[in-house]
């Protein structure tokens, strides 16, 4: 006691914070004054600062010019249209918005389509509006493969949809890639037919031209409302009318708002002008009785209004992960910046220690965490499958962070029968009927994609960290396979290889690993639904288990486990 | 204070009826019930939830809304007065104030009426009889003719012999009602005429006489109290220089730059005045006061407590209705001319719903917002109005009445244009911006008062569309202004969406502040109407940007000569009420936010300023295509060359047939409202078309009279 005399009375006690933790809170174990602290940061922030560049670019849309000749139309931007229908200062979660990017020869921004989540009247709805200043909202491949995806989350979440409609219809010179297949163009209106049937409310305002196929959009859907001469409705413009029949007519007199208000019957409300249909829509959506309510009643009792903002600065999630994927990084550094109060709590922590797994929440609502911490052994994918069970049982959220290389090879892991333990961990993946949300901040390699729930596993929301790679293995690994089955080939027929020259095959392999397993070629292709700032990740996943929250709870059966 | 030796021979009162509506209603309960007197209200129709019948312990309704019909209407009041059980009437101001036979009958009946007796009222009711008997009293009177021959031709003769300019009054009434300037003989006989009619609409009596009329006056008149006994003395006098349609809006005393000899001959003229019609209670003796000469003549006395006396009882420290009340007791009075004290100073000025800019004609509406400046022992508001009334076209307009005083006359004025920049009313055009510019103008605050002040002055009193260097200033401010707004409606929307939404505990996330969007600022566009009081034409619609920054802040561009916008923070204290930060200057703005005629409109308060805005809103309720075709306020949506009523109101004559060639500026149709003329006139040169209103209909605000088309 006496001590306290002699001290500096300016100098008051810091906590110290790993002995005033909690139970269950996760403590600070960044080292801020490390090298590779600052090595971290600074190359994460160059691969913020050129995604925000990229960002800044389609934010743009078609471009000035475009932008110039829509808004002469008394049109605006489909992004404003968009916050024009949101509830005032509320929230939007857009959803790929790289998709096209360096996909085709031409500039295709944001694939000429925005969607994503937001409230209308206190409900959330999934907004899908074309981008008339893109190609004139033309539907490329990559366009259709971006609606089908808002469908198929819509479908997932039972959020109803709002079709913003400005679209000339399919691209022509690339109907082989639009038009046929099964998850081409005409999908769009069977997913709506079959969402309406659902009881998912199908909304569309027709704010342009809507032709040929893209007809089928507000005719299909529960209600539609058009504006008075920008909005047209038909299967065949003018033009094509003229050819095929001799009938000369105007856009507005063949399918325009009173046409198709009045007479027709194919639209439900004449807005007269862009800003009254808006209204409009937010009007309908005011009136839905709405689907999951069940959901959200049975939700309210496990969500906790009061939660706590993480005791670690969010900011900090852009200096953790290293862009050398070589390099390991403690998972849990990332999860104490995105729970409540950096609450964790820890399930096995001791065993199968390369996967971490545990409770928390995420702005009151309940979420199970999956966290790669290395390798996946037999252990770790044990685990993870205990993991899931749990959480589904309780109908606890997933939330999956890879930065996974892969299982264990070898022959003593081949012994112990990975694949065994592989195939229990995906199974109980891809069973789970509660809403999965994958983050990926690291790499994500082969089989360790799937057991942690990559695409294919149909998590609900997918999202990108700007350094993250996909690929099924590490392009370095990929071309030491690659380079000895070449040698063996070459040495069949007695061909030397000389070091310059197996390095410079080598190099090529990884090179074109590097390419296609980058963040960039991932998201062009919608193989998730958008790079985001780390610092953004709590944000991002706490939108996204509320969004997917809202549904009534299923029952999860699984197969077989190889036991 | 008061003696009660002379009194005893009559029971005193218990129970007062007032006849009488609005704030004068409220002010008179208010010392009845102070001295334990019970009150009894008398409302028409139109005034069943005013506020004079809530502040009554009984109310009676004695008819429907006209006037003539209810508060005229002597013969129910009485009969109420009888139901009720009260002993006395309280007639206020205005209404049967003033009306001898009125006072007649409650005598007769055995009502204490409360006020001067019947013969004082009639003696100087009638201006024409009221100036001899002054004349025989050596008060001063101005030059000009009171005879009863009403021969136009004679009259013109008369007005020839006083010399122009002259001024036309009816023999009757007041309020500057049918009054006329004439500044030529050839304006003679339209004038003349005019004032006839308007007289006869108002008073029922259409004599009218002439006096010379004085081009740079000061109106100053007297308080003057008289008892039973025989007693007479003056509480000083007020300035009610400032007018606008000949009725005081800022009234002030003890009267500016005057001496205190002049104060004395002037309170000595009045008490004699008083004295020559035996007058007893409350009373005004009105001089008109030749500021290049100095001279003061008599004008008028008004029988009654008048409008402005607050401002008398703020600088002598007495309640001049308890005066009353204690006369009509029989009571003498409780000082003599030497003990009456004069402390101070004190302003009172008149908020009406009118319409400035349309040269201050009344106006009607719900007081969608009202909000007055809190009352203290210096500053008092006389209101019989609250939030959600309406001021109907029945009756008289004013809203309220803010009083202030000072030590002295500087103090008194500071005080008063820092309550005119806190008193709230949204709904209606009031004139409490101009009122601000009035008192802030430079000749007020010397006290440099005359009757043409306004007239005078006007190129600094009105903000003319002309003036650039005027109307960018205005813009910038309300440029500013608009910013704000758009802060708090953000910030005070966000709020209610967020509570307001079905799931809203659930979806809180989805409501964070600022609203979270992937990889860019949440913006949001508002396109607001800034209401130009004084220039309507001119387009006003300002596009306002809105980014919400990472910070909490508002960025707010508005899009005009590259100005770099504003970052602004708006906190909600609750009710209407927000501490504002915009660049780094951080002030308290009040709001009002009320919906009309699908338009929402929004009210800012903030500093000295007030400025409105609206939106365009409730579409949504209507998605047909058919052109719905209402009567717009709005004249744009006519076609050119319509006219539409700038008020609700009677139209008392129309001049013209339909189908008549006019020119430009002929008058068309005169319409009444308030008891005010408005001459309707053609708005260019060609042929009226759809004429169909006739003399004694009733046209409501904004209704199409008749268009004008070339031919």
């Amino acid at each position: 006691a006496s001590c306290w005399g002699s001290r500096n009375p300016w100098m008051i006690a810091q906590p110290r914070r790993d002995f005033c933790l909690g139970f269950g809170v996760l403590p600070d174990s960044i080292d801020r004054t490390s090298d590779s602290f600052t090595r971290n940061s600074k190359a994460m922030d160059e691969l913020i600062s050129d995604l925000q560049s990229h960002i800044a670019k389609v934010l743009c849309g078609g471009g000035a010019e475009a932008v110039k000749r829509n808004r002469s139309r008394n049109k605006l931007l489909p992004r404003e249209r968009i916050d024009r229908l949101l509830d005032p200062g509320s929230s939007f979660l857009e959803l790929s918005q790289l998709a096209g990017h360096e996909l085709y020869e031409e500039a295709l921004p944001s694939a000429g389509i925005i969607t994503g989540i937001g409230p209308v009247h206190g409900r959330l709805c999934m907004f899908v509006a074309n981008d008339p200043t893109v190609k004139g909202g033309t539907y490329y491949p990559i366009t259709v493969k971006k609606h089908l995806r808002a469908q198929e989350i819509a479908t997932q979440c039972k959020l109803p949809c709002i079709y913003l409609v400005d679209s000339g219809g399919a691209f022509l010179p690339k109907q082989a890639d639009v038009f046929p297949d099964k998850d081409n163009f005409g999908r769009i209106f069977y997913n709506q037919a079959v969402m309406s049937a659902e009881g998912i409310p199908q909304i569309a305002l027709v704010l342009g031209s809507c032709t040929a196929g893209g007809a089928y959009i507000p005719a299909m859907a529960d209600e539609s409302v058009m504006v008075k001469g920008n909005g047209t409705i038909f299967l065949a413009g003018p033009p094509l009318v003229k050819a095929a029949t001799g009938e000369e007519v105007s856009a507005e007199d063949l399918g325009g708002a009173a046409v198709h208000c009045k007479t027709s019957g194919v639209s439900d409300y004449f807005a007269q002008d862009e800003l009254h249909g808006l209204a409009l829509g937010r009007n309908i959506i005011k009136n839905l009785h709405m689907a999951g309510k069940e959901g959200l009643l049975s939700r309210l009792e496990t969500v906790n209004h009061e939660f706590k903002e993480p005791l670690y600065d969010v900011n900090e999630l852009r200096s953790i992960a290293p862009t050398d994927l070589k390099q390991s990084f403690d998972i849990r550094s990332v999860i104490a910046r995105i729970v409540d109060g950096s609450e964790f709590d820890e399930f096995k922590k001791l065993y199968g220690t390369t996967l971490v797994t545990g409770f928390a929440r995420i702005f009151g609502q309940p979420v199970g965490i999956i966290g790669n911490n290395g390798i996946l052994f037999n252990e770790s994918a044990l685990k993870g499958a205990h993991f899931i069970e749990l959480c589904t049982q309780r109908n606890i959220p997933l939330v999956f962070l890879q930065n996974i290389t892969g299982f264990m090879v070898g022959s003593r892991s081949e012994a112990n029968g990975i694949a065994k333990s592989g195939a229990k961990m995906v199974m109980a993946v891809s069973c789970a009927k509660v809403p999965k949300v994958t983050i990926i901040v690291g790499g994500s390699f082969g089989a360790g994609n799937y057991a942690m729930c990559g695409r294919a596993y149909s998590p609900n929301f997918m999202f990108l960290w700007p350094n993250a790679k996909i690929s099924v293995m590490g392009g370095a690994q990929a071309a030491g396979v690659l380079a000895q089955i070449e040698k063996g080939n070459k040495k069949k027929q007695g061909i030397q290889w000389n070091k310059e020259e197996e390095e410079r095959f080598k190099a090529k392999v990884v090179e074109a690993y590097e390419k296609e397993g980058s963040s960039y070629y991932s998201t062009a292709r919608l193989w998730d639904d958008g790079i985001i700032d780390p610092a953004d990740t709590r944000k991002i996943i706490g939108l996204c288990i509320s969004a997917s929250m809202n549904r009534p709870a299923e029952d999860t059966t699984y197969g077989v486990f190889r036991m | 204070l008061f003696s009660d030796s002379a009194s005893s021979s009559s029971q005193s009162i218990e129970k007062i009826l007032v006849a009488n509506r609005g704030e004068i209603a409220c002010r008179i309960m208010r010392t009845a019930k102070r001295l334990g007197i019970r009150t009894v209200a008398v409302y028409s129709d139109a005034d069943r939830d005013a506020l004079h019948v809530k502040s009554a312990d009984e109310a009676v309704l004695i008819g429907p809304p006209p006037a003539r019909l209810s508060y005229l209407n002597a013969s129910s009041i009485v009969d109420a007065a009888f139901r009720t059980g009260a002993q006395a009437i309280h007639p206020g101001y205005g209404f049967l104030s003033e009306s001898a036979d009125f006072a007649q009958i409650c005598e007769h009946r055995g009502l204490k009426f409360i006020g001067p007796p019947a013969s004082a009222i009639r003696d100087m009711g009638d201006k024409s009889a009221s100036k001899r008997i002054m004349g025989a009293a050596r008060v001063p009177l101005v030059p000009g003719y009171h005879g009863n021959e009403q021969d136009i031709d004679l009259m013109k003769l008369e007005a020839d012999k006083i010399g122009y300019p002259i001024i036309i009054k009816p023999t009757h009434g007041g309020g500057g009602k049918g009054m006329r300037i004439v500044n030529s003989p050839n304006e003679f006989v339209e004038s003349f005429l005019g004032a006839q009619r308007e007289a006869a609409a108002s008073f029922g009596i259409n004599t009218i006489l002439l006096e010379k009329y004085i081009t740079q006056p000061r109106h100053i008149e007297v308080q003057i109290f008289g008892d039973k006994h025989g007693n007479v003395l003056h509480l000083y006098e007020r300035d009610c220089s400032v007018q606008r349609r000949h009725q005081k809006i800022i009234e002030e005393a003890p009267a500016p730059n005057i001496s205190i000899d002049f104060r004395s001959h002037l309170g000595q003229a009045a008490v004699s005045a008083a004295k020559a019609v035996g007058y007893h209670n409350a009373g005004t003796v009105e001089f008109i006061v030749d500021t290049t000469s100095g001279q003061f003549y008599f004008m008028e006395m008004n029988t009654r407590l008048q409008v402005e006396h607050p401002v008398t009882e703020m600088i002598v420290g007495q309640d001049l209705v308890e005066w009353q009340i204690r006369v009509a007791n029989g009571e003498a009075l409780p000082m003599s001319q030497s003990q009456v004290p004069l402390s101070g100073h004190a302003f009172e000025a008149r908020i009406y719903a009118e319409n400035v800019a349309k040269g201050f004609l009344p106006a009607t509406g719900v007081l969608h917002h009202y909000r007055l400046v809190p009352v203290s022992s210096t500053v008092r508001v006389e209101t019989g109005v609250e939030q959600g009334d309406t001021v109907s076209m029945h009756y008289d307009p004013m809203i309220a009445k803010l009083v202030v005083w000072g030590e002295n006359r500087a103090a008194a004025l500071v005080k008063l244009k820092d309550c005119l920049s806190k008193f709230q009313v949204a709904g209606l055009p009031t004139n409490i911006n101009f009122l601000q510019k009035l008192v802030k103008h430079w000749a007020f605050e010397n006290g440099d008062v005359e009757t043409h002040f306004i007239e005078h002055f006007k190129d600094d009193l009105f903000v003319s569309p002309t003036n650039a260097v005027s109307a960018k200033e205005a813009h910038e401010a309300a440029r500013f202004n608009a910013a704000l707004v758009a802060a708090c409606v953000i910030s005070m929307e966000h709020s209610l969406s967020k509570e307001n939404s079905p799931g809203n505990n659930s979806l809180s996330i989805w409501y964070s502040s600022p609203p979270f969007r992937v990889h860019h600022c949440a913006r949001h566009t508002m396109e607001i109407e800034w209401e130009n009081e004084y220039d309507s034409a001119g387009s006003n619609v300002l596009t306002l940007s809105i980014t919400y920054k990472p910070n909490g802040n508002y960025l707010i561009e508005t899009g005009e000569n590259c100005s770099p916008g504003f970052e602004v923070k708006a906190t909600h204290l609750g009710n209407h009420d927000f501490r504002v930060e915009a660049d780094g200057v951080s002030m308290d703005v009040s709001l009002a936010v009320y919906f009309k005629d699908q338009t929402k409109h929004i009210h800012i308060w903030c500093g000295s300023h007030h400025h409105q805005f609206r939106q365009k809103i409730g579409r949504e309720l209507s998605g047909d295509d058919e052109a719905q075709h209402k009567p717009s306020f709005d004249t744009a949506s006519h076609p050119q060359g319509t006219v539409v009523a700038p008020m609700a109101g009677l139209v008392v004559k129309v001049l013209v047939k339909d189908g008549t060639k006019v020119e430009e500026g002929q008058p068309i149709l005169v319409l009444e409202a308030m008891k005010m003329e408005h001459v309707v006139k053609a708005p260019c040169t060609g042929c009226v078309h759809g004429l169909v209103v006739t003399a004694g209909q009733q046209v409501s605000d904004g209704s199409v009279l008749f268009s004008v088309k070339d031919q």
